[in-house]
């Protein structure tokens, strides 16, 4: 089952589990079973129109969604997905 | 004089230092007990308050969070005057800057010189130019400086060991430096394609380098996924809140340069998008404490081409900024594909009646030159993009020729040799002979040797 790296700010919803197991063909239906795992989830990623969030990143194996197939992207057994916040840097 | 307090949530006392340096003038009102001026972390977005603590984003929308002041407290005691009164560095104007105590890290960053640079101004056809010129910030030659001097400032009151960053060079080599002199440990994550100059200008501060296999923005993810596993001070993660604030600095010192006034138009180089929207806010604390005048002033971002999601969002009138995926510029300081401040940077053009500007590498470069020639300012890959940046922007009229503009630069050109390596001619090598001298340099009887 793909595993998933949940962020410091989500962590109240997963029990204080930094990664946690989640099923899905695409990244629209692993939020959705992640947010039946984990009631609330789904909102604090996504917008109202469950788009992600403008401030926050979601990578499949360290490739954004945004330039694979956004929530479309498809989601294979081994994979690596990580809900980052935007960061700034330099 | 030390003294302790109980973060909540933290479940034991943090030790935090206080008065570890002369107090600055007017500052007894800050000097032990939590700061009156800094209230709280809030969500630039749906305005959640949060403890001053080493968070960054809000719980609800992962809006970032930045920090809240009591500005009718700042205004009681600031003063024109106070602030003159101070030393000359960044920390003169500390009511507004994040931390509790007294500044413990990089007391000396900052008030680099605004330099007039008028055969510059003549070269890019505009009637009056100023430099701000960071290049020659304290220690490690760039504006990066301001904001670990607060990052690290802060992490030491909430009693961090270990910082640490994701960076394209200039970040890591002042989180190196700075960290260095505070006996902090460190570690700096960089891409490994970075110029030698800023690999070596961190790995000399003994600070643990780790080069990673990819672009900056799978560095930045990295070192959030670290940041959220360990219990480490990422100045530009999870202390970000505090960090941002630093480069506010840029924009004071402008202010107060120019003779407590607004520039008409600022040039500001963007990755992420974050100093131009801290010297956007630096701008507006400044009116609304009364320290200068109402004027109309105009801020400009500048990027590279070969990464300008910022800049092409802007231009298509659109706040939706498209991440670039694989960034392709020399201007590798300035390569974020995916910049976090990018809707806000835009926001900040947008309601000072600026705009946003990008240019090639050969521009960059002729950039690099026309600063160092005509004004004898020796700038890195972003300080070219600010130059060429404005150099169209003028060329264009969105700059008027007859109004007076800041370039904000950023960095020293020896970090980024790499970029203008064998663009710039080569020296003339001859033997120690005056015959040699006069007829392959300098010939009194020819004219045109003479000029040269």
């Amino acid at each position: 089952m793909p595993s998933v790296l949940i962020p410091t700010p989500l962590r109240k919803l997963t029990n204080e589990l930094d990664t946690v197991q989640a099923a899905g063909a695409n990244i629209s239906e692993l939020l959705e079973n992640l947010d039946k795992a984990f009631p609330g989830l789904k909102n604090r990623v996504c917008d109202e129109n469950g788009t992600v969030r403008r401030f926050v990143n979601v990578y499949v194996n360290g490739e954004d969604i945004r330039f694979l197939k956004e929530n479309a992207t498809e989601i294979k057994e081994n994979d690596e997905i990580s809900i980052v916040p935007a960061i700034a840097g330099g | 004089m030390r003294g302790s307090l109980r973060l909540p949530g933290a479940g034991f006392p943090i030790v935090v230092k206080w008065l570890k340096t002369e107090p600055l003038a007017g500052s007894e009102l800050v000097m032990d007990k939590p700061s009156p001026f800094f209230s709280n972390l809030k969500c630039r977005e749906c305005g959640q308050l949060y403890p001053k603590q080493a968070i960054h984003v809000c719980d609800f929308d992962f809006g970032p969070l930045e920090a809240d002041y009591d500005y009718a407290a700042i205004k009681s005691v600031l003063t024109r005057e106070l602030i003159e009164s101070r030393p000359k560095s960044m920390w003169r104007y500390r009511e507004l800057l994040p931390i509790d105590g007294e500044p413990s890290v990089g007391m000396q960053v900052g008030f680099t010189p605004l330099v007039k640079a008028d055969r510059l101004a003549k070269a890019l056809g505009i009637r009056e130019l100023y430099i701000k010129n960071d290049t020659v910030n304290y220690p490690t030659l760039s504006f990066k400086d301001r904001v670990v001097s607060v990052a690290l400032s802060r992490a030491c009151e909430l009693g961090f060991k270990v910082v640490a960053c994701a960076s394209t060079g200039n970040l890591a080599n002042s989180v190196a430096a700075n960290a260095a002199s505070a006996g902090l440990k460190s570690y700096v994550l960089i891409p490994a394609d970075l110029e030698q100059g800023k690999v070596l200008g961190s790995l000399v501060y003994g600070t643990n380098v780790i080069s990673i296999h990819g672009a900056y923005d799978q560095v930045n993810r990295l070192c959030s996924e670290i940041a959220g596993k360990y219990g480490w001070g990422f100045v530009n993660v999870n202390l970000r809140p505090y960090y941002a604030e630093g480069s506010k600095t840029m924009g004071f010192e402008i202010a107060e340069q120019l003779g407590w006034q607004l520039p008409q138009h600022t040039v500001v180089p963007m990755a992420s998008g974050s100093l131009l929207t801290k010297i956007h806010k630096s701008y507006k604390e400044f009116l609304e404490l009364g320290l200068v005048e109402h004027s109309p002033f105009k801020i400009y971002g500048a990027q590279a081409t070969g990464c300008a999601p910022i800049s092409h969002a802007m231009k298509r009138g659109t706040d939706i900024v498209k991440p670039v995926p694989k960034p392709d510029t020399i201007a590798k300081s300035l390569a974020i594909g995916t910049p976090a401040d990018g809707y806000y940077a835009i926001h900040s053009m947008k309601q000072t009646g600026g705009c946003a500007e990008d240019c090639t590498d050969e521009e960059i470069v002729e950039g690099i030159r026309l600063l160092a020639e005509y004004a004898g300012i020796f700038a890195e890959t972003a300080g070219g993009v600010t130059v060429a940046c404005a150099k169209k922007l003028i060329a264009s009229g969105q700059i008027p020729a007859g109004d007076s503009a800041v370039l904000c630069i950023t960095g020293h050109g020896l970090k980024t040799q790499e970029a203008i390596n064998g663009k710039c001619g080569v020296p003339r090598t001859i033997n120690p002979s005056l015959r040699e001298f006069e007829e392959q340099v300098y010939n009194p009887d020819n004219a045109s040797a003479a000029a040269q």
